[in-house]
C-alpha cells in the first residue's frame, strides 16, 4: 500500500467514488458522486446545498465518506480496506469558503505556515516567491485584520499553494470579490496551474465564474453530479434553481420559449406564455429546451437601462417600449416600474431621476442585454 | 499589631508551585476536555468540577485519608522517603492543586473550545500535528483564557482554608498559611494581627487580579478586532 508515502504525484489524476449521507435538519441528504479529476480546473457547479462543500470535505479528508478516494496510484481513503491516511499527510491544498487565515500570525507567518520542516532560508525563499507572484509581497508584516478581502483571498491561496499539493481544492474562493480582482487572481491561478499541473477541483455557483475560467464542468444537483462536460454544453441544460437564487431578482415572469436560435446561441422567450392578449418578446440565452417549454425569466431591476427616447444602433438585443405607472425612491436609489406589456421594475440613480424628469404616463424604452435575462425551469 | 510574614510568604509559595503544577497538568486536561469525543467525557468533567461544590473540609477530609499511612499511596510514600504526606508542604501542594483544578481547567477548556475548528482543520491540511497546532494555533488564540484560569487558580490558593486545615495542620514555616493564621489570631483574640493579615491578603489578591484582568482585557480586544474584520 503506498498511502503513506510522501512522494507527491504531479501530474497525477484525482479519483474518487463518495457516498455520504448527512443527517439532521428535516431531511436526510445523501452525496453520491463517482468523477475523475485529471489535472488542471475541474468545475464543481450547482446551488446551495447540493453538496459541493461535503464532497470537498470528503476529499480533504475532514469528513468521513463511504467510497474510495485517490491521487493517481496513492489511496487516501478506501472505506472497504479501511484505509484513511490522516489529514496532515494527505498534502491537498483546500482554501475554505471564509478562508480561515490564522488572525494573529502575519501574512508571511500564515504562508510560511506549512513549510515548518524546511530551513528557515528555504521556507522564506519559497513563501517570498510565492508572495510576490500574488503580488502581495508588500503586506508581509500585516494582520488578515489589516489587508482587503482581494489580498485575503490572495494571502489564503499563497498559503495552500505554497505547499506544492497534490490536489487543490478552491471553495467559492472569489465569491466576495469585485469582477477586476476575480479576473486578476484567475489569471494568477492559471499561471500556477501552468507550472504545476496537478487537479483543481473549484466549486461555484456562479455562472459567470464557469464562463471565465471555461474548462471541465460538474453539475451538482442534490448531492449527484446530473451533467458534465464543457462549460458550454453544460450550462445550456436548464437548472433548478432554488428560492434563494430567485431571490436576487426583482422582476420574475412566466414565459414560453418562442423560437429557438441555435446557432446563434439565443432563443426567442414570450411574456406571458400563451394566453392570449398582448405580449413580450424577449431574447434571452440558449438553453437545453424545445420551443413551448415554460420557464421562469428573472431579470434585475438593476441589469435594465432606461431611455426616454428610442434608442438606435445599441448591441443590446431588446428594447420594449412602455410607459411610466410609477416612479419610487427607496433610500438613495430610484425604481421606476413601467409597462410594456409585462410591468418591470426598473432600478437607477437619483440624479439620473432628476435629469431625465420623469413623470408617470410617460412613453419610455427599456434596455435588455440578452445575458441579463436569466432563466430558471418552472 | 504584628504581621505573620512567614505565614505570608509560605502561602505566596504554594500559591505559585500549585498555579504552575495546574498549567502543566490543566493544559492537557482541558485541550482533552474541549476536544475529546470520547462518549464518557462528561463523567471527567463532573469529576474535574466536584471541587466547586464539595466542602473543601469533605475534599481535605478524603486527601488526608488518601495520604496517611493507612492508604497505599501513603505507605508507598512513606516506604520510600521515611515520614508520612499529611501535614507537610508536599501534602499541602497535592490537596491544594484537587481543590483548585476545575478554576484552572474550566477556563481553559472554555476558550480552548472557541477557537475556529476551521483554524484547526486548515492548521492540519497545511501538514502540522495536533502538537504543532496546539502551540501555534489553539494555544495564542486562548491566552486570556489560560491567563485566566492561572489568575484563578493562584487567587483561589492564596486564599483557601479548609484542605489546608485538613491536610496540612498548623505547622509554622511548613503548613500555616494566611488564612490559618488569621484564624488562630482570631481564636487567641489578636483583633490587630487578625485584621493585618487579612487586609495583606485582600490588598495582594486585589493587586494579583487587577493587573492579570487589566493585562487580559488589552489582549480580549485585540482578538475581537482581529475576529471581527477577518470574518
Amino acid at each position: 500500500m503506498r498511502s503513506n508515502s510522501n512522494s507527491k504525484n504531479t501530474n497525477a489524476s484525482l479519483n474518487a467514488r463518495i457516498q455520504k449521507k448527512l443527517l439532521g435538519g428535516e431531511c436526510d441528504f445523501t452525496l453520491d458522486v463517482e468523477f475523475n479529476a485529471s489535472p488542471g480546473f475541474t468545475i464543481l457547479f450547482g446551488p446551495s446545498g447540493s453538496g459541493k462543500t461535503t464532497l470537498l470535505d470528503c476529499v480533504a479528508g475532514l469528513t468521513v465518506p463511504q467510497g474510495r478516494i485517490g491521487v493517481g496510484e496513492r489511496i487516501l481513503f478506501d472505506s472497504r480496506t479501511k484505509t484513511d491516511v490522516p489529514v496532515r499527510l494527505r498534502s491537498i491544498g483546500y482554501v475554505l469558503q471564509d478562508l480561515a487565515l490564522f488572525p494573529h500570525l502575519t501574512v508571511e507567518q500564515n504562508v510560511e505556515y506549512g513549510l515548518a520542516h524546511l530551513p528557515r532560508r528555504e521556507r522564506k525563499d519559497r513563501s517570498l516567491a510565492r508572495l510576490r507572484e500574488f503580488r502581495i509581497d508588500h503586506l508581509r508584516e500585516q494582520r488578515p485584520s489589516q489587508i482587503s478581502g482581494g489580498e485575503r483571498q490572495r494571502v489564503a491561496l499563497a498559503r495552500s499553494l505554497v505547499t506544492n499539493p497534490c490536489v487543490l481544492l478552491l471553495d467559492e474562493p472569489l465569491s466576495a470579490l469585485d469582477a477586476v480582482t476575480k479576473a486578476k487572481i484567475i489569471d494568477d491561478l492559471r499561471r500556477w496551474n501552468s507550472d504545476h499541473q496537478v487537479p483543481i477541483l473549484y466549486v461555484t455557483h456562479s455562472r459567470e465564474e464557469v464562463i471565465a475560467l471555461g474548462e471541465r464542468v460538474l453539475v451538482l444537483e442534490n448531492g449527484r453530479i446530473i451533467a458534465h462536460g464543457v462549460p458550454h454544453e453544460v450550462l445550456t441544460a436548464p437548472l433548478q434553481e432554488s428560492i434563494a437564487e430567485l431571490a436576487g431578482f426583482e422582476n420574475i415572469f412566466e414565459a414560453s420559449v418562442w423560437l429557438v436560435h441555435e446557432d446563434r446561441g439565443t432563443m426567442t422567450c414570450r411574456l406571458p406564455p400563451k394566453e392570449a392578449g398582448s405580449f413580450v418578446l424577449l431574447e434571452t440565452p440558449l438553453i437545453r429546451a424545445e420551443t413551448g417549454t415554460l420557464l421562469r425569466v428573472g431579470i434585475r431591476a438593476g441589469d435594465i437601462l432606461l431611455a426616454i427616447s428610442k434608442p438606435e444602433g445599441l448591441s443590446a438585443r431588446n428594447v420594449l417600449p412602455g410607459r411610466i405607472i410609477s416612479v419610487e425612491r427607496r433610500d438613495v436609489v430610484v425604481f421606476a416600474t413601467v409597462d410594456c406589456g409585462v410591468e418591470m421594475q426598473v432600478q437607477m440613480t437619483l440624479a439620473a431621476r432628476d435629469e431625465l424628469k420623469l413623470k408617470e404616463g410617460q412613453q419610455v424604452w427599456l434596455v435588455i442585454k440578452t445575458y441579463s435575462c436569466h432563466l430558471m425551469r418552472k | 499589631m504584628t504581621i505573620n510574614w512567614q505565614a505570608f510568604w509560605l502561602t505566596v509559595e504554594l500559591a505559585v508551585v500549585v498555579s504552575a503544577i495546574l498549567l502543566v497538568v490543566g493544559l492537557p486536561l482541558g485541550y482533552w476536555i474541549a476536544f475529546s469525543r470520547r462518549r464518557w467525557k462528561f463523567l471527567v468533567e463532573a469529576v474535574v468540577a466536584l471541587p466547586i461544590v464539595l466542602p473543601p473540609t469533605v475534599l481535605g477530609f478524603y486527601v488526608l485519608v488518601a495520604l496517611g499511612s493507612r492508604s497505599p499511596v501513603g505507605r508507598w510514600w512513606q516506604s520510600l522517603t521515611g515520614h508520612t504526606l499529611a501535614f507537610t508542604f508536599t501534602g499541602l501542594v497535592i490537596g491544594s492543586i484537587l481543590y483548585s483544578l476545575p478554576f484552572a481547567v474550566q477556563p481553559f477548556a472554555a476558550s480552548f473550545s472557541a477557537v475556529d475548528r476551521k483554524l484547526l482543520a486548515t492548521s492540519a491540511l497545511l501538514g502540522a500535528s495536533p502538537l504543532r497546532t496546539f502551540f501555534r494555533v489553539v494555544l495564542p488564540l486562548s491566552v486570556s483564557g489560560v491567563v485566566t484560569g492561572f489568575a484563578l487558580t493562584f487567587a483561589h490558593t492564596m486564599g483557601e482554608f479548609g484542605v489546608v486545615l485538613m491536610v496540612g495542620g498548623n505547622i509554622p514555616g511548613i503548613t500555616r498559611t494566611v488564612s490559618i493564621d488569621i484564624y488562630d489570631q482570631v481564636e487567641a483574640a489578636n483583633y490587630a494581627s487578625a485584621n493585618a493579615m487579612a487586609l495583606l491578603l485582600l490588598i495582594f489578591s486585589l493587586a494579583v487580579l487587577t493587573v492579570v484582568y487589566g493585562l487580559n482585557r488589552r489582549k480580549l480586544n485585540q482578538r475581537f478586532m482581529t475576529a471581527s474584520t477577518v470574518k
